[in-house]
């Protein structure tokens, strides 16, 4: 009985494991593959031999090191901000009583706005040409502060603006993960807990945190992956050549291997891609693990 | 701690614009509680019972009326330092935490001079957990208990902080009924065994008579009436309180006043002097009913259910509002189930006759 269970359950799930399998399992299994293959070339499918140098090179290349501290710098700073800053508002919002519709409307626009759009404007905001200093660095002299090219200067400068942005792009979809996570715990938590006097911090830490602690960590989780992933952020900012620019991501770097100016090598962009590949899962796989500490203690 | 409520109204505001669909949930509401007592809060779903309870623990604020606890005005006092305990419906324990940190809880909230020590705090909760006994559960959360145990977990939560008031919403209503029946015993026992003043609220006529004290019935908002359970039974001030009191329910028949004569159906019934003409409702409680040969209530047979103790007699009669009549008598009695007709004498302090509008009382002195 419960043998023919089993089986039926597999059954049942065959066609999205055929599917997962071919658009997912093979392709990485491909890249893994060609990562190996020394010198492979599409046009011939002929290689030179088989071993670590494709890894070998791509690790001691310079723009390979770029985009792999560009991404890490991303990943670091707009997870933690941009997770904090989403509980900070959805809080916020879920304690607003009227105009509440409205706010969590304004807050979900960038979702649904196209991201190279918002990066045209971030541009236009953060830019400095010959016609003029552009909006911020106008505000910054406003101030008394001393204006900055932030989209052709210097480095912290350019990584301030891709940071700022990504963390605008991904707040939508966390502020709306979180306000109803917020929603969905039960008030009568709450009632008991001011029936008991337990201040407004003790509420947040012991009662709430907790009771969103399962979509706080599917956010951090995602997050992490997306920001791994950042490649059309920095391009809609700093434009295509992001070698030039030195704001080039592991994605982008895949990427210009392939198709860029400088690309045809789908072994260094195979070597570059599992690379990436290996760090994502760790982190994710370092993520469950505290999350279920967490949860146990 | 006395409690004393005076003319509390709780007005919830409409959703739509201009306060239009405002919804009275309290209304006027003026009850003094004993202390030491155990106050069984009564009514029909909606009637307000949990607003009641929420404006004395502090949870809600009353649109009009005081709340008194012994000298002290704590209308306008938030719930914290009005040393009230509650335990909500559906229990509201911390699913994360286990039991022990659960009835910890209150007691870490305390700040200053009021905060115990770290070994006082455990051995009060200790303490809270032995008098509910469930102190071999401690280290388990609140998943892993059944609804009783949770139930006996949030009292202990409630108790620990050692309220002046405990309150509690309708504490067995999750429970399937034969720990119902233990677990109203069980916080009877724990209320005479602490002596906090204790409300507690329920739909359920049985549960609130066989434990309280005193029990106060509401309905739509508004106190009807209020007083040691039997009395309230016994003397029900109109038609609402007599038919939400007794199991099985209070037979209520259309009836006629003439001449000083109670009329069934054209049929006299029994005298009632000083009561003027006009048309009533009679209510006769099922145990009112004695089966006699010559009596003045002929009803339709149905069927005869034994009760072991009791036998519960079940007939129509064309007058009775509800359709069926029930009549409890002692089953020592013999009762002849061929005949198709039944006729009953009434026992006259089973018989209440209330205004057939209104549904007051009417006060009379029955003669047979
Ligand atoms: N927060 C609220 N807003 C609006 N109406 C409410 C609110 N709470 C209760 N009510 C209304 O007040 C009435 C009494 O509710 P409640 O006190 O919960 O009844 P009970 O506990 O006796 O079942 C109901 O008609 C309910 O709809
Ligand atoms: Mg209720």
């Amino acid at each position: 009985m419960n043998m023919d269970n089993s089986k039926k359950a597999w059954l049942y799930l065959l066609p999205s494991l055929i599917l997962l399998g071919a658009f997912l399992l093979y392709p990485l299994l491909d890249v893994f593959v060609y990562s190996l293959e020394e010198g492979f070339n599409f046009a011939s499918q002929t290689y030179l031999g088989v071993g670590g140098y494709n890894y070998l090179y791509v690790l001691h290349d310079p723009y390979f090191l770029q985009a792999l501290k560009n991404t890490f710098i991303l990943v670091l700073i707009t997870v933690p901000v941009s997770t904090c800053l989403a509980l900070l508002i959805s809080v916020a919002l879920s304690s607003v009583g009227a105009l509440r519709q409205l706010y969590q409307t304004i807050y979900f626009l960038p979702y649904v706005t196209n991201t190279l759009a918002v990066g045209l404007v971030f541009m236009v905001l953060f830019q400095k040409t010959e016609y003029t200093d552009g909006m911020v660095n106008l505000l910054i002299q406003w101030f008394g502060g001393e204006g900055v090219d932030f989209i052709n200067g210097p480095y912290w400068a350019k990584m301030f603006v891709l940071c700022f942005y990504t963390v605008w792009v991904v707040m939508p979809f966390k502020i709306l993960v979180l306000t109803s996570a917020l929603a969905s715990v039960n008030q009568d938590y709450y009632r008991a807990a001011r029936v008991d006097g337990t201040s407004r911090l003790r509420t947040f830490t012991r009662i709430t945190l907790p009771m969103i602690a399962p979509m706080l960590v599917y956010l951090v989780i995602t997050g992490f992956i997306g920001a791994f992933k950042a490649y059309s952020d920095a391009v809609a900012l700093f434009g295509t050549d992001l070698n030039a620019a030195g704001m080039n991501t592991i994605v982008g770097y895949v990427y210009d291997m392939l198709y860029g100016d400088s690309g045809g090598y789908p072994s260094y962009a195979s070597a570059a891609a599992m690379v990436l590949f290996v760090i994502v899962l760790t982190i994710t796989c370092i993520n469950l693990l505290v999350s279920r500490r967490q949860f146990r203690g | 701690m006395d409690i004393k409520l005076q003319n509390l109204t709780k007005r919830f505001p409409g959703r739509r614009r201009g306060g239009s669909g405002e919804v009275t949930a309290v209304s006027d509401l003026s009850l003094q509680i004993q202390d030491g007592t155990l106050v069984g809060l009564l009514g029909p779903s909606g009637c307000g019972k949990t607003t009641t309870l929420n404006m004395i623990c502090g949870l809600e604020k009353p649109t009009s009326g005081r709340i008194f606890f012994g000298e002290e005005d704590v209308t306008d006092l938030p719930p914290e330092v009005r040393g009230v305990g509650m335990v909500f419906q559906n229990y509201a324990l911390y699913p994360h935490l286990t039991v022990l940190q659960n009835i910890l809880f209150p007691l870490e909230n305390l700040k200053g001079a009021a905060r115990p020590s770290r070994e006082e705090m455990r051995r009060r909760a200790g303490e809270a957990a032995a008098l509910v006994q469930i102190e071999s559960l401690r280290d388990r959360r609140p998943r892993e208990l059944s609804g009783g145990q949770q139930q006996r977990v949030a009292i202990a939560r409630a108790l620990v902080k050692m309220p002046r008031v405990l309150l509690l919403d309708e504490p067995l209503s999750n429970l399937d009924a034969r720990l119902r029946l233990q677990t109203r015993e069980e916080i009877c026992k724990i209320q005479k065994k602490t002596g906090i003043t204790t409300i507690f609220v329920t739909h359920d006529q049985e549960e609130a008579m066989s434990i309280s004290d005193c029990i106060a019935v509401m309905k739509e908002g508004v106190l009807m009436q209020q007083g040691h359970p039997q009395r309230v039974y016994d003397d029900p001030s109109n038609l609402f309180v007599a038919r939400f009191l007794g199991t099985p329910p209070i037979n209520v028949f259309e009836a006629e006043i003439r001449g000083q004569v109670l009329y069934l159906l054209g049929q006299p019934v029994m005298g009632a002097p000083g009561v003027p003409d006009q048309p009533v409702w009679v209510g006769v409680r099922p145990e009112g009913f004695t089966p006699k040969e010559d009596g003045p209530v002929t009803c339709d047979l149905d069927r005869v259910e034994a009760l072991g103790r009791d036998v519960s007699i079940v007939c129509t009669h064309p007058a009775c509002a509800a359709g069926t009549v029930r009549a409890i008598v002692s089953s020592a009695r013999e009762i002849n189930t061929d005949c198709s007709k039944m006729r009953f004498g009434l026992q006259p302090d089973k018989v209440f006759l209330f205004h057939r509008d209104s549904g007051a009382r009417i006060p009379f002195c029955p003669v047979s």
